[in-house]
């Protein structure tokens, strides 16, 4: 099982973390924000590559 | 021990991520949630794939009709992604949300079971 999804997330969300810190820090308010935006707009697109299997899985094992 | 040790790991070591990150960033904490439930998800099913194959070789034996087994399968399955879905709303905070998800999956279910429900009917009209 491909559980380096799991990290992945992790460490994207905890790299955006620090990386907002840093730019609120320099007083750049607005990068922050965008980099928030982008953050949450990766890590859906991962999550949704997910759920796309998950429905598939389920189609097949069920025999829907 | 050994079925059960991967879904162990999994869980705590999402559960020591997710405290760090829903203190940081509660937003990609209920995506990471999720990634970390369909992952386990995806791995149940694979077990239950199993199990469901013998109940099929089952049925198949006892001459029941592979219709009723179907449905039934189908309803335990959207019962399965509706709960899953109305808790992820949950776990968002949005309990709102999540009881539409049930109802929805509620109806689904009895849009699956009228065929059953006529089936029996018609059986009870022939007995009379």
């Amino acid at each position: 099982m491909d559980i380096n999804i799991i990290f992945k997330i992790a460490g994207i969300g905890i790299l955006i973390s620090v990386l907002n810190m840093v730019l609120k820090q320099a007083g750049k308010e607005e990068q922050a924000q965008m980099l928030t935006l982008v953050g949450v707009v990766v890590v859906l697109m991962m999550v949704i590559q997910l759920i796309q299997r998950l429905f598939m899985d389920v189609r097949s094992v069920f025999g829907l | 021990m050994v079925e059960i040790m991967p879904f162990l790991g999994i869980a705590l070591v999402a559960t020591v991520l997710l405290t760090i990150l829903r203190m940081e960033r509660p937003e990609l904490a209920v995506l990471f949630g999720t990634a970390v439930g369909i992952l386990l998800f995806i791995m149940v099913l694979q077990r239950l794939g199993v199990v469901l194959q013998q109940f099929q070789g089952l049925t198949a034996r006892a001459g029941v009709e592979p219709f009723y087994l179907g449905t039934v399968f189908k309803v335990i399955a959207v019962a399965y992604l509706t709960g899953f879905g109305a808790q992820i709303c949950r776990d968002a905070g949005e309990g709102a949300l999540a009881m539409k998800v049930e109802l929805a999956g509620k109806v689904a279910i009895l849009i699956l079971a009228v065929p059953v429900m006529t089936a029996i009917l018609q059986l009870l009209l022939k007995v009379i």
